[in-house]
Parts: structure tokens; sequence; C-alpha cells
């Protein structure tokens, strides 16, 4: 996993399982059982989410809504090879690596329900919030990751970005600071296929997306983002490399968008329905799940017992958002400065008067 | 207590809080060996390293975007952006996130960062390096713009910034940076925000200005204190979020109100206090509030530059016309 020539700048993809379940090399995977139990646990915890979100979203009761359908393994193969004190910077779709963290679905419920107290999560309190404008987070966790490295913290930013966040400049500038600093953090590219309608053969001339860490100096690395092995052991090597001062990493995970953008897109407009069933082909749970049957590791009556229980777990989730009544009118000036300043108190003190004549 | 200039105010209070806070740390373009193009940081790698005072890649939106994770995990850092022409790429990041972070996480994170920048007309500068975005940033709730008239004031107020928990945009006044010298003790005292300062008292009239604007607007009174007329002097100082309360305490006093500031006129942070006294002092108004702005005009090249900036004669001419015209 190194760095290539910069005349030849081929990238290595990892994988250790092929879409059909199978070991691709004869060896044991590099996790252990039941830690494999684990991301198969958290993925399916996720698709059950975004399942009812998405319901939540069709009846009115979320407001708009970024389903991570298809890229389970992503988020939970990265955010289960971080440790605590590390720091997540997610994107807009990253609640599968949030969850891992310690972000309760009621909180995410929240925030896509319209309330910032979403953001305010019980999880590693030093974790980021949701970042919607695209690319700008990665400069945030660069700029975290020299706060760790000039306090001499072991500790590492991982961050998320689209492959149409790669096409941005608020992508570039950082990556090019973290080469130069040699800041320890970890920067995933979720290569869904899609920047909303605009495939990845639009965004990029360029063979890989992980090549772009070649110009900054900075590892880079493809992996197999649908095989939640790859991912976990790529991202925990490089976590690791970082956590010892050994510089940044971008991750290429190639994955693909099964569901819309969001719950306001309609991917049937410019996709190819064919194509989107051969995906469903590769998607990450099955593929664990057939590897797991095979091995003996897993039975259709634990699959019923897992689904029982994400069930249970998403429906209380649900109840605890909708059971939360809406912020008084305060919350929108009591947290923009440390002491709300004299000329916005008339302003919250009008806000009072007008919400309590509802 | 030391003469010093308006940029060696800086670079005072930069070195000060540096010593005395482990958490803050400077970053931009050519601040290390090279101290700043103005020599606001010199001297300062040297004496604190090269890991608190950071020469970094040419990316202003990025210097600001790395600010606010630093500033997240409980840095303190204070960014340099050379020239305000070169501030517009930071725009993205302090109004999408620096002004919003503690609001949006409820106060779990916060972003105690200080933008600063040189700003403003009368150094004969190329083009993209005169100009006066006070108001683009001052429309962003969530940030403080911080603009300091002297090297007293530059001084207290930068450490005051500093020292501020929220983010703070801190401009100072190009053409002031090695005007005119000041005794400015560097004991490291800071100067509140959120306050306008008063320089000069008046009976007559009201003078509000910012910046370099505000020597221009005691040497009006001067000229205008030979006339008879006893003019009152008011630097804004924080334009966000801004003391309206002096100023409308001066102008129910003087009955008449001149602002003055380099920046074009339309949707001028002027147009704002106009708009506060309009609403909350329209009668104690002798006369209409005036505007002495510059044009809504591109900041023109170095020979035009003395048309386009207020100047003490259109500011007196204002302060008169108020005069006949109650």
């Amino acid at each position: 996993m190194g760095l290539h020539s910069l005349i030849d700048p081929r990238i290595d993809l990892v994988r250790f399982l092929t879409p059909e379940g199978d070991l691709c090399e004869d060896a044991p995977l590099p996790i252990s059982d039941e830690a494999l139990l684990d991301l198969y646990r958290a993925m399916t915890k996720t698709r059950a989410f975004d399942g009812k979100a998405i319901a939540l979203q069709r009846t009115g009761q979320l407001g708009t809504f970024a389903s991570a359908l298809g890229q389970e393994a992503v988020g939970v193969g990265v955010a289960s090879a971080m440790e605590a004190r590390d720091v997540l910077v997610p994107s807009y779709r990253d609640h599968a690596a949030q969850f891992l963290r310690g972000m309760s679905m009621a909180e995410c419920l929240l925030y896509w329900g319209g309330d910032e107290r979403g953001s305010d999560f019980a999880g590693p309190r030093g974790d980021f919030p949701n970042c919607v404008p695209v690319a700008t987070q990665v400069a945030h966790a660069v700029g975290a990751a020299y706060a760790f490295a000039l306090r001499k913290e072991e500790r590492v930013a991982v961050t998320f970005v689209g492959d149409g966040g790669t096409s941005n400049g608020a992508f570039y500038e950082p990556l090019n600071m973290a080469g130069v600093w040699n800041a320890p953090v970890v920067i995933v590219i979720n290569n869904n296929g899609w920047a909303i309608s605009t495939p990845r053969s639009l965004e990029s001339a360029a063979a890989t997306l992980a090549q772009k860490g070649v110009a900054a100096g900075v590892a880079c690395q493809q992996v197999d983002g649908n095989d939640v092995v790859a991912v976990h052991d790529t991202a925990r090597r490089a976590i690791a490399r970082a956590r010892a001062g050994e510089g940044p990493m971008l991750i290429e995970a190639l994955t693909y968008r099964l569901g819309d953008h969001t719950t306001a897109d309609d991917a049937t407009r410019y996709r190819d329905p064919e194509v989107v069933q051969r995906e469903w082909t590769r998607e990450p749970i099955s593929r664990l799940r057939a590897y797991l049957l095979c091995k003996g590791l897993w039975s259709k009556q634990q699959e019923g017992e897992l689904l029982q229980e994400c069930a249970a777990e998403v429906a209380a989730a649900v109840a605890t958002y909708m059971a939360t009544p809406p912020a008084s009118s305060d919350a929108m000036f009591n947290y923009l400065y440390a002491e709300v300043p004299r000329a916005l108190e008339a302003q919250r003190e009008t806000a009072r008067r007008f919400a309590s004549r509802k | 207590m030391a003469e010093l200039n308006l940029v060696e105010s800086i670079n005072a209070a930069l070195g000060c809080e540096m010593a005395r806070d482990d958490s803050v740390l400077l970053l931009g373009e050519d601040i290390g060996a090279n101290g700043g193009v103005f020599r606001a940081t010199n001297g300062l790698q040297a004496r604190f390293g090269r890991g608190r005072v950071i020469d970094t890649p040419l990316a202003e939106g990025g210097i600001a975007g790395v600010a606010v994770g630093m500033a997240a995990m409980g840095l303190k850092p204070v960014a340099e952006i050379q020239f305000t022409g070169f501030i517009y790429p930071t725009i993205d990041q302090m109004i999408n996130h620096a002004s919003r972070l503690r609001n949006r996480t409820r106060g779990r994170l916060t972003c105690p960062m200080v933008l600063r920048s040189p700003y403003g007309a009368g150094i004969h500068a190329p083009e993209h390096h005169s100009e006066s975005p006070e108001a683009l940033f001052a429309h962003m709730p969530g940030l403080r713009v911080v603009i300091p008239s002297s090297p007293a004031r530059a001084y207290g107020l930068l450490l005051a910034a500093i020292r501020d928990p929220d983010p703070v945009v801190f401009f100072e006044p190009t053409r002031l940076y090695r005007l005119f010298k000041q005794e400015v003790a560097d004991n490291g005292e800071s100067l509140p925000l959120d306050t306008c300062f008063l320089c000069r008292e008046g009976r007559d009239a009201t003078i509000v200005a910012w910046g370099a604007m505000v020597p221009e607007a005691m040497r009006s009174a001067e000229a205008l204190a030979l006339d008879g007329l006893d003019v009152e002097v008011l630097d804004v100082a924080t334009l966000k979020p801004f003391d309206i309360e002096t100023i409308l305490q001066s102008v129910e006093k003087t009955g008449r109100c001149v602002i003055v500031h380099e920046a074009p006129r339309t949707a001028g942070f002027g147009a704002e206090i106009a708009a506060e006294i309009a609403e909350r002092a329209l009668y104690s108004l002798l006369a209409p509030i005036k505007r002495v702005t510059a044009y809504d005009v591109v900041v023109p090249l170095s020979r035009l530059e003395k048309q386009y900036v207020p100047s003490v004669e259109r500011i007196n001419d204002a302060v008169r016309g108020l005069m006949e015209g109650s």
C-alpha cells in the first residue's frame, strides 16, 4: 500500500470477498469471526433504519433524507476501524459510521427531521456534525488532524467525501495541506458512482479518484467498497499508519448508490434499471451473508432474530423522535454566540412575543 | 510604553497572546520567515516555532477551513489572509461553517478562530488589494467583525478577538499600518468588543466612522472646530454585533449624523446604521442622516484612488450641509 511512481500511478485495489461471498484468495479473512458478525449486524441495522427513514419522509414525518442504501460497508468498515478518541468528520450520508461511533438513531432522525439537537449527539463529543456543502468538511478534518499532531496526541481525523466532492476545489486544498503537514488524517472517498444525476464518468477523466492523492504526495489506495472486510482492513491500516506519524492517506471506496440521491431525487430519470439490477447482485450485505452462511457462522434463524431486533430498535428511535417537541424560538438565538449579544436579545424577545401568540 | 505603529501593535498583540496561551497559533501565506508581506508576524516563527506559525500553501479557502477544524479541536487559530481581494474564497467556510458550528451543534463544538486581513484603499496597491468587504461579513449571523482605527485599539481589540470564544473577522486598515505611531502598553490588556469608542465629544453633529475613516473624521472635526462647529466622533470598531445604543445616545444629543465609510455606498454598513437611527431616533434628528462613502464602483487603481476614498473635504461638506439644512 505505498505511493506509486508518478509516471505510472497505478492504484492497488483491496478486496477479500467476491460479490458471491467467496474468498478472493485461499487465505483467512484478517478479522475475527465475532468482529465479522458485528460488521454484519451494523450494516443490517443501517439498512433497517434507512428503510424506515424513507417511509417517514414519504408520509410527511421526516424532512429530506439521504439514504445509505448499498453503501453500508463504507461507513461501517471505516468507523469500525476507528477508536473513540479519533474524530469523525462526516458528510451528509454517513450515518452508518455515525451509528457505530455512538450517535443514536433518534438523534439522526431529529437532524433530518429539522432539529439542531440531532447534531448535539451523545456519540464522541468531538465528532463533527453532518456537512452539507460538498467537500468543505475535508479541511476541517485536516485542521483537526493538525491540532492532534501539534499537541502530540495519538488521534486521527477521518473524513468522508463523495466522488463528486473530489471535483471540488475544497477537496484539493486541504488534501494538499495534509500532504505538506504529514497530518494524521484519513480521507475516504465514498465513490457511489453518482453526484445526484451526474455519473462518475462526467466527474473526472482520471482513471481512479484515489490517484488524486498522488499529486498531493498523499498515499492512496482503492478498495472494494462493497466488501466490508476490505474497507475495514484498509481503514485500519491507514489509521494505524496515520497514528504512527506516517502521514495521511486517501482511500477510494468503490461502491454503488442503490437508492436515490435523497428523498427529493428520482434516480429513474437518469439511470438504467438494468445497471441498478446488476448492482443489486454486488451489494455488501448479501455478499457478507453468503460468506457467513457458507462458513456456518450464521443461520436463517439468526437472520430473522436480527431483523426483528433492528426493527424494534428503529421503532423505539422513531417513538423517541416523534415524542420530542420542537425547541422554543429561543433556541435560534441562544447558541449563535457564547453569550447572546445585546442586539440579538431584542430580536429574541420579538420572536418570543410572536411565538406565544400561536 | 513603546511608541508603535499599527502593524507593530498587531505584532505585539500576537506575540503577547501566543506567549500567554499555548493554544494560539498563526497560519497564512508568507507569515513565517518572511514575517508576512506587511511584517505583522515578524519574528514570531523564530520565537514560537514552525508548528505554531505555519506558512501555508496558497489556498485561502483551505486556510479558513483548516482553521475551523483546528478551532473545533481546541486550538485558537489566527489566520492571515494576505489581502482582502483574496478573502472571497474564505466566505464559503466562514458562512457555512465558522459562523454556524456552535449553533448547529447546540454549543457542543465551537469555533474560536480569528481571520485577519489588511483591508482598504490608500496605499497605491495593485488590483484586488484595496477592497472593503466588511459589510459582506457583517451580514453573516454568528460572526464578529472588528476593525481597529489606531495602534492602541488594534492591540487591545486583537487580544479581545483572539480571546473571544467565537469566530472574529479582523480587518486591519492597510493605510494606517504605518501612518502614525502611538504609545501602546504591551501589557496584555484587551479592549471590549461590541462597543463603540468615543473619539471626540461634541454638541452639534455626530460623525460615525471605522477603520481608516476615523482619522479622517477626526481631521474633519478639527477643521470644523475652526468654524465654531462642535463635532462628536465615534469609532464603531465592532461592526457585528454593533453598539447602536452609543450611536443613538450621541445622535439624540447632537441631532445630526454623518456616517463615513470607504466601502461602496449601496448596502454598505452605513445603511444599517442609518436605518437603526431612523427606526429608533428619528424624532431627535434636526436634519436627515447623511452618508459619505466610496462610490458604487470598482476600487480604482492608484491614480484615481484619492477621488474614490471619502476625503476630509467631503466629510466637512456633509456636516456643513446638515448645519445649513436645519
